[in-house]
């Protein structure tokens, strides 16, 4: 048992470290769920992309640096210790792109992965719809033949980053006649520019557009955008969940930094300030040193030829429960200030308490609902039967 | 990094839980309870036998040399079998004496006479440090009080106060003779605090996975409205919270058990944060063990009773969350 780290890996940590220092902005980005901000972001992902810091994990070919998953761990701590900027290139990079190198054709891996890393494409997810939220099975979205390809019918919701992106991916039923929900559905991907497709933003909590409404007429998709065997678009998918709600979609990077900067709060706080609070912050900073460590031994486990089976799902509840405490604890230490929106003037920290709250209420809901991730934990981990959800 | 137990500490792990699983633990416990230590001894012996308390002594005092990560690995199996007597206060009077001998303190004498007999098991020694009671001292050879720079060995003892988990009996050590007071005293007591905190973790840890363990296994065979309880989905997520709890608990106790095999200078702050979610997490547990096994958890005739009261003291010996807390934010 070893938590030291290889020369190389110190090497590759120190690497980071110094672009990071040399190339992060000094004042935060406008939020990445607003037009400006989105251009700016997409404009921040060029810049990591040019030195190949986008996704260090991936093959050399399509831009990466072939890092390791620890590797991976290190660079996260870097770039969020950094304060480095939100990745708009997120739900491509964590979600579809490990689909594609596991089901993909080479054809589609060269075509859609460097211009994904590197912010030219932003893509969106489309997943749920306004009748499918947990029970995504039961989605009514059509694909049907045509020459060449296929034309998609219906409308998906709460797609996120889809008021600004260029591209969706998502399941649709391509066979309406099949004995179960999760059968006859194939995974597509197709452009939010193309005719037949609608885009109707929708303000999250705070009013910016951080998601929006898909509404789709005939949209036509060729068949080179299919991913993996039509009718086998759940098992495709299934493999890009497990990645969303594990570690890649948060690493444990992004909560040792905030717990660090709330440590900082704490000990910056006035006089006379409920020492309770502090209780708060020590559960934060061994919260997040806790699913550190929890990462160190997956990946420990995972280079030794393990799998990870359902545990992704403690993951999931795990960092977005702490992502929540830790903001509101963050709030509470902020007193009169932290009632400021981000957008305020006199927002603490250029606003990024607001903002990390406001997108830390949706940890919960999203990549799988908290109740379906325990739900997966109880019958999958711990051997309970299945029963009515 | 690679940050998982090897095939050998596995193995140790193994087969003390086989061990303890066969050695009638239950048993053994509810006599210590009612004062009957023989048993109790007996199990200590074996313990000793499979290397448990050597691991806190080190090698020149004829122990294994001290190895955290192995201690923090038999203490989750301690916990696991709810194992009776003072096995934390033994290994961190280890620590201390160790600590004492090394300081070259008035004290030297005593670690030279009782490192090779705790680590033989032929000494259980109790350990008293700014806590009015001591832990089993009517079955402890001897126990040691620390006030300050000063430590003192006694084998006197005030009446026994019945305690909420019986099995931990609880008295206050009289008088006695001093064994050394020096400086070193507070710092060597300070670092035995450390290895009782992690070991009272690890201890923790186990205690919440058979409790889980136990309950998984209840609601999954006991039926109401003809179908099992664990197909009730309140029920199911209870149990996935515990399990949750659990697992990110246990690599902050390793991770500690690291920081203080290496000597690290963060590691009081590892073992605080391992002792606060360690403890958290077990008695959280306890709770759902309770709440799950409805009215026959609630008695004392079922076993269960032996994990489920020892999982409030287990939280908060040698330090409350509360005071780990604040340890964690001293950084």
């Amino acid at each position: 048992m070893d938590l030291g780290f290889s020369a190389a890996e110190h090497a590759f940590r120190d690497e980071a470290r110094s672009w990071l220092a040399g190339h992060v902005p000094a004042t935060p980005l406008p939020s990445l769920e607003t037009a400006e901000g989105f251009a700016a972001h997409r404009e921040w992902e060029r810049t990591l992309f040019a030195d190949r810091w986008s996704v260090v994990t991936w093959p050399e070919e399509h831009g990466g640096r072939g890092a390791s998953l620890v590797q991976w761990l290190l660079f996260e701590e870097e770039y969020h210790a950094a304060g480095a900027p939100g990745r708009v290139a997120q739900n491509g990079i964590s979600l579809l792109a490990p689909t594609l190198f596991e089901h993909g054709t080479d054809e589609q891996r060269a075509r859609v992965l460097r211009p994904m890393a590197s912010g030219e494409v932003v893509w969106a997810q489309a997943w749920s719809e306004p009748e499918s939220g947990s029970d995504l099975a039961s989605l009514r979205s059509t694909a049907t033949r045509t020459t060449g390809g296929w034309l998609l019918d219906g409308q998906k919701t709460w797609s996120s980053r889809a008021a600004f992106a260029d591209r969706a991916f998502g399941l649709f039923r391509s066979d309406p006649d099949t004995a179960r929900p999760h059968q006859g559905l194939t995974y597509l991907m197709f452009p939010l520019d193309a005719p037949g497709v609608t885009v109707r933003p929708i303000g999250r909590l705070d009013g910016k557009p951080a998601f929006a409404e898909l509404f789709l007429d005939e949209v036509f998709v060729p068949d080179a955008d299919v991913i993996g065997e039509p009718g086998q678009g759940w098992r495709v998918a299934m493999s890009t969940a497990g990645n969303e709600r594990g570690l890649t979609l948060r690493s444990p990077g992004r909560y040792t930094a905030a717990a660090e900067r709330l440590a900082a709060l704490w000990r910056a706080a006035p006089a006379g300030t409920d020492p309770a609070l502090g209780g708060r912050v020590a559960d934060a900073l061994t919260g997040a040193r806790a699913y550190q460590l929890f990462a160190y031994a997956q990946a420990s486990r995972l280079a030794a030829g393990h799998s990870l089976g359902a545990e992704p799902s403690l993951n999931k509840v795990f960092w977005s429960e702490l992502d929540l405490a830790l903001h509101e604890t963050a709030l509470e230490l902020l007193g009169p200030y932290g009632a400021l929106s981000d957008e305020a003037v006199e927002a603490p920290a250029h606003g990024s308490w607001a903002e990390g709250y406001t997108f830390a209420l949706a940890g919960p809901i999203y990549a799988g609902t908290n109740e379906i991730q325990r739900d997966i934990i109880a019958e999958r981990l711990l051997g309970l039967p299945k029963g009515r959800r | 990094m690679r940050f998982l137990l090897t095939d050998e500490q596995r193995e140790f792990a193994r087969a003390l839980d086989g061990m303890l699983g066969a050695a009638g633990v239950p048993a053994a416990a509810r006599a210590w309870a009612s004062g009957e230590h023989k048993p109790g001894r007996a199990l200590w012996a074996r313990l000793a036998q499979a290397g448990v308390f050597g691991l806190a002594v080190p090698e020149r005092y004829a122990g294994a040399g001290r190895l955290p990560v192995e201690l923090a690995v038999a203490f989750v199996e301690l916990g696991r079998h709810a194992v009776p007597g003072p096995v934390v206060e033994t290994v961190a009077s280890a620590a201390f004496l160790t600590r004492l001998g090394d300081a070259g303190a008035a004290g030297a004498a005593a670690a030279g006479e009782w490192l090779p007999r705790i680590a033989a098991g032929d000494t259980v020694l109790s350990l008293a440090a700014g806590a009015p009671y001591a832990l089993d001292a009517d079955a402890a050879d001897a126990v040691l009080v620390v006030e300050g720079d000063t430590v003192r060995r006694t084998d006197a003892h005030g009446p026994v106060q019945p305690s909420l988990d019986p099995v931990r009996r609880l008295s206050r050590p009289l008088g006695g003779t001093v064994l050394a007071r020096d400086p070193a005293v507070s710092a060597a007591a300070a670092h035995a605090r450390d290895l009782a905190r992690l070991a009272t973790a690890a201890q923790s840890l186990g205690l919440g996975r058979a409790l889980l363990a136990a309950t998984v296994a209840h609601v999954k065979q006991r039926t109401q409205f003809a179908v099992p309880l664990g197909s009730f989905q309140a029920v199911k997520h209870r149990l996935a919270d515990a399990l949750i709890g659990l697992e990110l608990a246990e690599p902050l106790v390793y991770a500690a058990a690291l920081a203080v095999a290496a000597g690290a200078p963060s590691a009081g702050r590892e073992v605080a944060a391992a002792k606060a979610a360690a403890g958290e997490a077990g008695y959280a547990t306890a709770r759902t063990a309770l709440q799950l096994h409805g009215a026959v958890g609630y008695t004392e005739e079922l076993d269960l009773s032996l994990w489920i009261r020892k999982a409030r003291p287990l939280r908060d010996a040698w330090g409350t969350p509360a005071e780990c807390r604040t340890r964690v934010l001293e950084g």
